[in-house]
């Protein structure tokens, strides 16, 4: 196929995206550097003095290492959980395979606002597990979790993982099973197995889902706004905020392009990191 | 393959209750005949379904939210089915900056996507509108299309279009006859899984929409952040059993793991 | 003019010389084979004359007309791919019928053609089949089935039995050579496979980098290999660097690491050459006046045996028909010796560059 016709194919799709993606963001990045004055609105004059603001404010480093800190915990918590249940599921029979794949990857089909729903309803003071603790007698007073980042991060593990299995399964299937057979062979027993052949072989898997997970994680939105409401705020609700009840839009767009910034230096620093380190060996 | 020990057994069981239990909890409160959250329920009534009739707003967005899905995955489709052509087979310089273009709005924050359709919208005049929201979705849902075509695409037989040219078939005829019945279940697959996507959508659709476009997440969501109640259960089932139709169905096409992996593999 | 004439074919992929300056006839009715290792530029010259391909330069003309300006799709020729490149979405019937149908030929025709290609194949029975259910062999024979119907002037075979395994290979030898004569179709196949070129063709070309070699028949290729790439190519060949040292009206000697042979008289200046050997053509003899050697390995293969035999020239492979006996074993000591006309005197080969 010659160039011409390639990009004549890809030309309406190319409009769009220019039109609609590409200028909006530019504009958002020239309006991070406007000004705003609750009287005036926007104005077109162009400073720093918004990154200003942000930079020199604890209370937003104080929301900024908060939203790292939930997406870092949710990633760990999520390869913890996922790379063995992604070994299991390679392991099953083709029946029970596919009752897991679709228990693994149904809710994701399902909204996010649903889904935290569900998690409000069971970590709610009056909430589904509070009131079995209490019914327990195992507790007498209701666990705060609702308005917690350990509440956020609970939540955020269940929309997440489904991520991390697909990625640690799909390099599993990559995966020769003989080798496998070869260590069992040669005496190794099935932790050995695990630790040894199976688990280096489906790092990259790991550090592929991690990335996915930490960067979504870090600029959700729906999790924490229904389960941190306005008392633990993260990134992407303060964002919300700014814009939609302060009104302030120039100091809303330097906090989202701080944003945008963070995630694309974690993620091009990630790959670069994880390109060296395997690139030899996963060529 | 040596079969998976009773640790694994137990693992995967706790692991299913992990993930269904938010989802079996909103099902199950929406039964409840009292007017309050109770799980389990302490009895079955469609007392709350009923009252979903009662709610002109949440039926409203409920038919935004299907229109909009169902108009911006067409639109993302037509767009994406050359596009993905061109890239799949194309030699040609840009190649690269061009997929990494269509599949940018996976990368960028949805925050940061919202305020700048917002600002972009707001400008032109076009906030609030339905068109306004198609057109943003179609963006968002582009790269869930544009993988599954990629894949089908990168996936076809070259030697299967040269067969049917040797025949005597002009492009646009082994285009419609060969090409496309051979990627189509991709095309599909992509269709429904951009679907889904849009008709979910909250993040970037909480900054763009007004009253009378408010879709059913956005209507969901500033319901919820108010008050939680079974009505809001209620209506979440009816999502999840419309959500569950649609998966079951796409499963049995082309299989949900190949959907979200979106590799041409089985 | 011949039937199909290809002249001065050439393909440039940058500086790369993908086919250099091909000319060749094919007689109307005969199957030609184009052999050679891979990247040779076989498959380049196939993609040419199917109009996939643009050459460089040069022309091919097909019972007269000139291709050059003609789009794949008008050229009618019948072509089976290697990887049969079936519709997979149509039956077996519709796949046969697609290129009909494209030709807007009238539905009653279009069925009795299809029914009598498939007939020809031996696949009526399977007609409403999908490809998906069916065995390599069957699948092959849609394909080829699928070429034929629309009666093409040209018949282009891309490895068409390299997909099958070794047993079903052989078969569908006999059952290609009987289709394309049956049909009487114009035939152009092309191959890495010296067996299969061999069994199928009238005519045999053996092409290197982009060249050709040698041109002939099977026999001929066989048995009169101009160079010693060609030899080796097809068959087994002993090939020993040699010193042509003196020829007469009766016949030439070269010397290989300190003996004398004898050969039939060649044309070749004296100096460095190369003589080859096939080694079913090596005898083992008893009496001492022939070349010792001795066995180093046997492999039985059934039908025969191959026999490693070190000798004052070199290791020597020697092919033995199994006739109910025990060869000598490892390590016996053997006198080899081969009638003079079976020893090919050939020149020295100089390695051409590409770009």
């Amino acid at each position: 196929m010659t160039g011409q016709r390639s990009w004549s194919l890809s030309a309406p799709a190319l409009a769009l995206f220019g039109v609609l993606l590409v200028v909006p963001l530019i504009m958002t990045f020239v309006l991070s550097f406007n000004s705003f004055d609750f009287y005036e609105g926007i104005s077109n004059d162009i400073s720093l003095a918004n990154y200003k603001e942000v930079l020199g404010d604890s209370y937003f480093y104080e929301i900024f290492a908060r939203t790292f800190a939930i997406a870092l915990a949710t990633t760990v918590i999520c390869a913890i959980i996922g790379v063995p249940q992604a070994y299991f599921l390679n392991r099953m029979t083709p029946f029970w395979r596919s009752v897991m794949v679709l228990v693994t990857l149904g809710p994701l089909l399902i909204s996010v606002v649903v889904r935290t729903l569900g998690w409000a309803i069971l970590l709610g003071n009056k909430g589904v597990i509070n009131t079995a603790l209490t019914d327990f007698g195992l507790i007498e007073r209701p666990v705060k979790m609702m308005y917690t980042s350990g509440g956020i991060v609970l939540a955020l593990v269940h929309v997440m993982i489904p991520f991390m299995v697909l990625a640690v399964w799909a390099s599993l299937q990559r995966q020769d099973p003989a080798t496998e057979a070869a260590a069992e062979s040669l005496g190794a027993g099935p932790v050995v197995i695990f630790r040894r052949v199976v688990f280096p072989q489906v790092i990259p898997g790991i550090l592929s889902g991690s990335l996915i997970v930490f960067s979504l994680s870090a600029s959700a939105f729906a999790t924490p706004a229904i389960l941190g409401g306005r008392r633990i705020k993260v990134v992407s609700t303060t964002v919300y905020d700014e814009f939609m009840n302060t009104l302030n839009w120039p100091l809303g767009a330097a906090i989202a392009m701080l944003l945008l910034l963070a995630v694309l230096v974690i993620m091009v620093s990630w790959n670069r990191l994880v390109e060296r380190r395997y690139s030899e060996v996963f060529a | 393959m040596k079969p998976n020990g009773s640790f694994a057994k137990l693992f995967s069981v706790l692991f299913a209750l992990f993930m269904l239990a938010p989802i079996i909890v909103v099902v199950g409160v929406s039964f409840t005949p009292t007017g309050y959250l109770e799980f389990p329920p302490s009895g079955i009534s469609l007392r709350w379904f009923r009252e979903i009739l009662n709610h002109p707003d949440f039926i409203a967005a409920g038919w935004v939210s299907l229109k909009l899905g169902f108009a911006s995955a067409c639109v993302a489709t037509v767009l994406s089915l050359p596009a993905a052509l061109a890239i799949g087979r194309g030699r040609f310089r840009g190649r690269e900056a061009l997929q990494s273009l269509f599949l940018s709005p996976l990368m960028v924050p949805t925050v940061v996507l919202g305020i700048a359709f917002l600002r972009f919208l707001t400008l032109v005049g076009l906030n609030g509108t339905f068109f306004g929201l198609m057109l943003c979705h179609a963006i968002i849902i582009t790269p869930f299309i544009l993988r599954l075509v990629l894949a089908a695409v990168i996936g076809l037989d070259r030697s299967v279009e040269m067969a049917a040219t040797s025949l005597g078939a002009s492009g646009w005829t082994v285009f419609r006859r060969i090409t496309l019945p051979a990627i189509i279940p991709g095309v599909i697959g992509g269709w429904v899984l951009a679907f889904i996507t849009s008709f979910d959508e909250l993040t970037v659709t909480v900054f763009i929409v007004d009253p009378s476009t408010t879709t059913l997440p956005v209507r969901l969501f500033s319901h919820i952040s108010q008050t939680t109640d079974p009505l809001v259960a209620s209506i979440s089932t009816v999502a999840i059993l419309f959500t569950v139709v649609l998966m079951l169905f796409v499963d049995r096409l082309y299989g949900l793991d190949r959907l979200l992996i979106g590799e041409g593999k089985r | 003019m011949a039937f199909l004439e290809l002249q001065g074919l050439t393909k440039l992929y940058n500086h790369f010389v993908a086919v250099s300056n091909f000319d060749l006839k094919v007689d109307k009715g005969s199957f030609v084979s184009l052999l050679g290792p891979s990247g040779c530029g076989k498959t380049t010259t196939l993609q040419m004359i199917a109009g996939f391909t643009e050459p460089s330069s040069g022309s091919i003309f097909l019972n007269g007309k000139d291709l050059s300006n003609i789009p794949a799709r008008k050229r009618g020729l019948g072509i089976v791919f290697q990887s049969y490149a079936l519709f997979m979405h149509m039956t077996v019937a519709e796949n046969v019928a697609f290129g009909l149908e494209m030709r807007k030929i009238d539905r009653s025709e279009r069925d009795r053609r299809v029914a009598d290609t498939l007939e020809l194949v031996h696949l009526a029975h399977l007609a409403d089949r999908y490809p998906v259910a069916m065995s390599g062999g069957q699948r092959q024979r849609v394909a080829l089935a699928r070429a034929l119907v629309i009666e093409p002037e040209l018949l282009l075979l891309d490895e068409p039995l390299s997909n099958l395994d070794a047993k079903l290979r052989e078969e569908m030898q006999l059952e290609l050579r009987r289709i394309q004569q049956e049909a009487g179709v114009t035939t152009v196949m092309v191959t890495h496979d010296q067996s299969e070129a061999m069994a199928l063709s009238d005519s045999v070309v053996v092409m290197e980098n982009g060249k050709i070699r040698q041109e002939a028949t099977p026999f001929d290729v066989y048995e009169t290999p101009t160079s010693p790439f060609v030899s080796n190519f097809l068959g087994k060949s002993n090939n020993m660097r040699a010193e042509l040292i003196s020829q007469t009206p009766d016949g030439a000697i070269v010397e290989c690491n300190g003996i004398r042979l004898e050969s039939d008289p060649v044309s070749l200046p004296q100096g460095p050459v190369v003589v080859a050997i096939r080694p079913e053509r090596i005898e083992i003899a008893s009496s001492a006046t022939d070349i010792p050697g001795r066995v180093t390995e046997r492999v039985f293969l059934g039908s025969q045996w191959l026999l490693k035999v070190e000798t004052g020239l070199g290791e020597l492979l020697v092919t033995r028909r199994n006739t109910g006996h025990r060869e000598a074993a490892p390590g016996d000591q053997v006198f080899l010796n081969w009638d003079r006309r079976h020893l090919r005197i050939l020149p020295v080969e100089q390695k051409v560059s590409r770009t």
